[in-house]
């Protein structure tokens, strides 16, 4: 089992990926995800998190299995 | 009924084909409340020639059904619609649509403008603009309705 990580809109063009997986991992917050797959560098402002396709805080903890993506504000409509 | 679109759509179309086929509700509304948000050729000053829209699968159909669920107990609707453009979007093109029927007026109004506020806030869309002048931007927040 693994963390899959996902990135869109501008932010994926700002890590340069638009997923990855973070293998074995367990009990991290969203935030301890971001630091951990992208070396400690600081979330750029406004970015939103999701758990499972839930909006969720960034102290939000992380199981196996779980699916966590990263996004700047939403501009649909 | 919640639609994401790869492709060009004409809204009064949809409407009008959807609510042909609705009917359980045929002699149960008198208000059909229909927004559509179409793109502009200009925005923050500039030309625009073109958009991408991006979105979230699974999430974005998530929130949608969320959204219209929330608008369905908050008000007395029969039934909605909510569409909306992903991909290559060209000026003048519609991008979103969002229709309400209910028995009166009231509740078709609010739903309609309540569904379409909560979608530009929540559902995960994004819209990268390409402009006249060569140059492609993300747009960087939606704003408010209510303003």
């Amino acid at each position: 089992m693994s963390i899959k990580v996902r990135y869109f809109a501008s932010l994926k063009e700002i890590v340069g990926r638009s997923e990855e997986e973070l293998d074995g991992q367990n009990a991290l917050t969203v935030s301890e995800i971001w630091q951990k797959v992208n070396a400690g560098k600081p979330l750029p402002d406004n970015v939103l998190a999701a758990v499972n396709m839930d909006y969720v805080e960034f102290d939000h903890s992380v199981k196996d299995g779980d699916e966590v993506a990263f996004f700047p504000p939403v501009t649909g409509g | 009924m919640i639609k994401i679109c790869q492709d060009a759509f004409d809204p009064w179309h949809e409407v009008d084909s959807y609510q042909r086929s609705a009917v359980a509700m045929a002699g149960k509304y008198g208000a059909t409340g229909v927004f559509v948000g179409t793109m502009r050729d200009f925005n923050e000053g500039d030309d625009v020639d073109s958009m991408i829209l991006e979105h979230y699968p699974g999430m974005t159909e998530k929130y949608l059904e969320k959204i219209v669920a929330d608008a369905m107990r908050r008000w007395q609707v029969l039934d909605t619609l909510v569409l909306h453009r992903v991909g290559a979007i060209e000026s003048n093109q519609p991008i979103v649509l969002v229709a309400v029927w209910s028995a009166r007026r009231g509740d078709a109004f609010d739903a309609c403008r309540a569904i379409m506020e909560a979608l530009k806030t929540k559902a995960p869309f994004w819209k990268k603009e390409y402009l006249a002048d060569g140059r492609a931007r993300w747009v960087e927040s939606n704003s408010d309705g209510y303003i």
